[in-house]
């Protein structure tokens, strides 16, 4: 089945950095794909590729198959939605709840009875509560609902989330991934998380992609890749979230300075002498020459 | 070392008084660490900047703050200012507005030491050097500019300065909220090992029960201005008693957990406006196993086990539900 | 809201005398061969300001001026602001050759000397209101252009224009509904400080001769009370009455114009 959303060959350059540099990734039909990587690491600018905010200096992005007509941005946006991490900051602080979410059917000529159903979808009932409220007189949690409320009018078929709940309070987080989730399963929506949390991958995600420095390094079922990661910095990334192991020495590195081989071997832990003249390919999965072969095939 | 009772703190608005703070009580021992876990709004950052007097001078503050006996509230503000300089420091979040943009972050660091320790601006450029070694920011970097480094060697220069005068007492709030999880882990680790090393207590404030429960022996979950459950750190995550330390605790789902695949947990409702809690259990709104009791009696912090205490009325019925 | 009450109130004290001006004044009054009043006199009975030179009541003369003088300030700023705020929130808008070419002219505009340009335009356009209306806006509009575009920067960094542009909204889209409503506060009150300095550009223009010479304005009263040598006789009733009410319409302005950035902030009306 064609996948509903695939970047191909992505890479997106600002000056000298490579943001992204060569990226494949698809969502299909109804799945959730958590985009994993620390700050940095591109996953903001693929994303907003994904949308179409950001033109790719090379490669190309494709909706059902067909490649993205940049002529042709605005019926795009129909079926593809942003959600962006900062709820307060998303919104207008000018505009009235019923105007934040009647924005995108206003703008698609579309019938704003939309708004009511889309605020209820969203959790925020009554509906008729919100209408005439502004921005600051909402809580964290419901302003981003307000702001998913705002893509649900258009019907979009997937969503691209960019760290929806990064700067939510912890026990509103699993409301609002409650919400994704339910899209999913009753709208049979698709959706890209982007993050840099693994438990929320854990949490709703089908697949999970690793992105590392502009590629990516890893992807595959949220178990494959959570349970028996193998790629090092995968590891390293679960070590850190659960505190086990010595964390990675280092700094995410600039990506104007992408280092020669595989981009990970001046932080792997366990990079040997060729890491740094070969830059391996994805395989299976897996970008990292380490990975044994008997466990690609 | 250091005994707070019963402080409040409450903030004069149009409406009347706003209670942020409503009571907290806690013991802290030298060498020691306290997680203090909470949402936002829920008075943590405030009670911990109570303890040393840095709220505006609109915040009134009742209580006691003993520090080594002495009470910190009342104590004369040249006594107060002795304490800050060497007994007790502050680790904010957000270390570039911390540090002065324009000068270099060895001075930075030596100030303190030339003030404090009344050494020659040579032995002070020799600890400066030696804290930031110790902190893993090279010590060559001691003239650089705080724009020249990262968020994460920001926030190690910041551990760094709070060292400078060998604290007994660090009070860290959200010392890496704004971190990436690598480099997140990174000052946890230093953070720790300081600690184990130099016998330093410390308070740390976070919003997020996975970095406490990694850094902290002991943890205090605050909900609306008031302790709700202390307790040691991994019984506590293992094993809430209280429903709300138990949705926290859900918030963060451990990677390889069947139960929480595919199944985020979450808190209906928002956290209340501390201005309109009324009598009973402030938690009692967003709490699936409220009762009668709950919306009316007083809550305490009744005992809950050994070391630990939580503040729900089920914990009395004796059974964990 | 006290400033409210004040700004607009002195506001509209000043509107209504200067529209219902004719229905008392008369050319008897204003026209120096008609009037009847004695010479530079002191404030007495009939006349609470005392008079000019010819022999008119300060006071007519301070009302009717007030005519012109509103006029061409508020007309200046008009031309002022919607120039000043298309090309800011143009130059704001498209970062790209469109917003550097805008900017350099705005430089180029701030360069010139605003006194001397505006004596040789009206030396070109001859003497007279339009002269001085077209002088100030065209020295006054870079100010409004330079602070229209960098609040323009700052609202097109928020995560709400990419919001907005995600859903499908256009330049002018993004312009209008979102940037235009978060800088209109700013206009508003840089507005109000602009037609505060447009009164007093038009009372230097005028004072240095460049008005019409028979109109009345306050400019050209502080121009004809000093030519008429008001200082060295020591006449103050003279000089003080149109400096006093520029001074009061420029407050005016002032508390209007913050009073008016308060009511349009959502989070602060919410509670006011």
């Amino acid at each position: 089945m064609t996948p509903v959303l695939e970047a191909r060959g992505l890479e997106i350059a600002f000056g000298r950095a490579r943001a992204v540099d060569g990226v494949d990734i698809e969502v299909r039909q109804g799945e959730i794909v958590a985009l994993v990587g620390e700050s940095g690491c591109g996953k903001s600018s693929l994303a907003r590729a994904l949308v179409g905010l950001v033109r790719p200096t090379r490669g190309e992005v494709r909706y059902r198959g067909a490649p993205l007509d940049y002529r042709r941005l605005k019926e795009y946006r129909r079926h593809v939605q942003l959600i962006l991490q900062d709820p307060g900051g998303a919104l207008n602080p000018r505009q009235t709840v019923r105007a934040a979410v009647a924005e995108g059917p206003r703008l698609h000529g579309l019938k704003d009875d939309r708004v009511t159903s889309a605020l209820a979808r969203a959790g925020l009932r009554p509906p008729e509560d919100y209408l005439g409220r502004y921005p600051h007189e909402l809580s964290g949690g419901q302003q981003q609902r307000v702001v998913i409320a705002g893509a649900l009018a258009l019907e979009p078929s997937v969503i691209v989330a960019d760290e929806p709940v990064a700067s939510l309070d912890a026990s509103v987080r699993g409301e609002i991934l409650k919400l994704i989730l339910g899209l999913r399963d009753e709208l049979g929506m698709s959706a890209l998380v982007v993050t840099h949390d693994l438990g929320l991958a854990w949490n709703i995600a089908d697949r999970v992609a690793v992105m590392y420095l502009g590629r990516i390094v890893e992807s595959g079922t949220v178990e494959e890749v959570l349970i028996r990661p193998r790629h090092p910095y995968t590891r390293a990334m679960l070590a850190a979230a659960s505190g086990t192991a010595t964390p990675l020495q280092g700094e995410p590195p600039d990506p104007a300075r992408i280092p020669a081989g595989c981009r990970f071997h001046p932080r792997c832990p366990s990079r040997t002498d060729e890491c740094g003249t070969i830059d391996p390919p994805v395989l299976a999965g897996v970008a990292c020459h380490l990975t044994p072969l008997e466990e690609i095939s | 070392m250091l005994e707070v009772r019963d402080l409040t703190v409450s903030y004069g608005t149009r409406d009347g008084a706003a209670q942020a703070v409503r009571g907290v009580s806690f013991t802290l021992e030298r060498g020691q660490t306290l997680g203090v876990a909470g949402e936002s709004g829920c008075g943590k950052s405030t009670m911990a900047l109570s303890l040393l007097r840095l709220l505006p001078a609109t915040a009134r503050v009742t209580g006691q703050v003993l520090f080594e006996g002495e009470d910190l509230l009342t104590a004369r503000w040249a006594r107060l200012r002795a304490v800050r300089w060497n007994a007790v420091s502050v680790v904010f979040q957000g270390a570039m507005s911390a540090l002065n943009p324009v000068r270099t972050v060895g001075d930075q660091i030596c100030e303190p030491i030339l003030l404090h320790d009344r050494v020659g601006v040579k032995a002070a450029r020799g600890r400066a050097a030696e804290l930031l070694e110790a902190v893993g920011v090279p010590a060559r970097r001691a003239g650089d500019y705080p724009h020249e480094f990262s968020g994460g060697q920001r926030q190690r220069i910041m551990i760094a300065m709070a060292l400078a005068c060998r604290p007994d007492l660090i009070v860290a709030d959200e010392p890496t909220t704004a971190l990436d999880v690598m480099v997140q882990a990174q000052i946890l680790r230093l953070l720790g090992d300081l600690v184990r090393e130099s016998g330093i207590g410390v308070i740390m404030i976070s919003h997020d029960l996975a970095v406490l429960a990694q850094m902290c022996e002991r943890l205090a979950v605050m909900y609306a201005g008031r302790i709700v459950e202390t307790g040691p750190a991994k019984e506590l995550i293992a094993d809430p008693r209280h429903p709300y330390t138990r949705a926290l605790a859900r918030a963060f789902p451990t990677i390889g957990d069947p139960a929480s695949r595919l199944a985020p947990e979450g808190l209906p409702g928002d956290p209340p406006r501390i201005a309109d809690l009324g009598d009973g259990c402030a938690f009692a709104p967003r709490c699936e196993s409220a009762g009668p009791a709950c919306r009316t009696g007083a809550m305490e912090l009744w005992p809950s086990g050994e070391g630990r205490a939580a503040a729900c009325v089920h914990v009395l019925e004796g059974g964990a539900s | 809201m006290r400033s409210l009450f004040w700004g607009v109130g002195v506001l509209a004290a000043f509107a209504l005398l200067a529209l219902t001006a004719p229905l008392y004044i008369g050319d008897a009054d204003l026209n120096v061969v008609k009037v009847t009043g004695p010479q530079l006199s002191p404030p007495v009975g009939g006349y609470p300001l005392g008079t000019d030179q010819a022999g008119r009541s300060v006071l007519l003369l301070v009302i009717w001026g007030a005519r012109e003088s509103l006029a061409i300030g508020l007309i200046a700023t008009a031309l002022t602001v919607l120039l000043g705020s298309a090309v800011g929130l143009l130059a704001g808008h498209y970062q790209g050759m469109i917003g550097k070419a805008l900017m350099h002219v705005t430089d180029w505009f701030i360069a010139l000397p605003s006194l001397p340009l505006a004596i040789s335009l009206s030396a070109v356009l001859g003497q007279g209101a339009a002269s001085i209306t077209i002088a100030i806006a065209v020295t006054s509009w870079t100010a409004t252009a330079r602070l229209v575009r960098a609040q323009t920067l700052a609202v097109e960094a928020r995560p709400f224009i990419e919001r907005a542009r995600v859903l499908g909204a256009g330049n002018a889209q993004v312009m209008l509904r979102h940037v235009l409503p978060n800088v209109l506060p700013l206009i508003l009150v840089s507005s109000t400080l602009t037609v505060a300095s447009a009164i007093l550009s038009e009372a230097t223009l005028t004072f240095l001769g460049l008005g019409d010479p028979t109109s009345v304005t306050w400019g050209s009263m502080l121009q004809a009370a000093f030519a008429g040598g008001a200082v060295t006789a020591g006449a103050w009733w003279y000089l003080l009455p149109p400096g006093v009410a520029i001074l009061i319409v420029v407050l005016g302005f002032t508390l209007t114009g913050r009073a008016v950035e308060h009511l349009l902030d959502p989070r602060r009306s919410a509670h006011a």
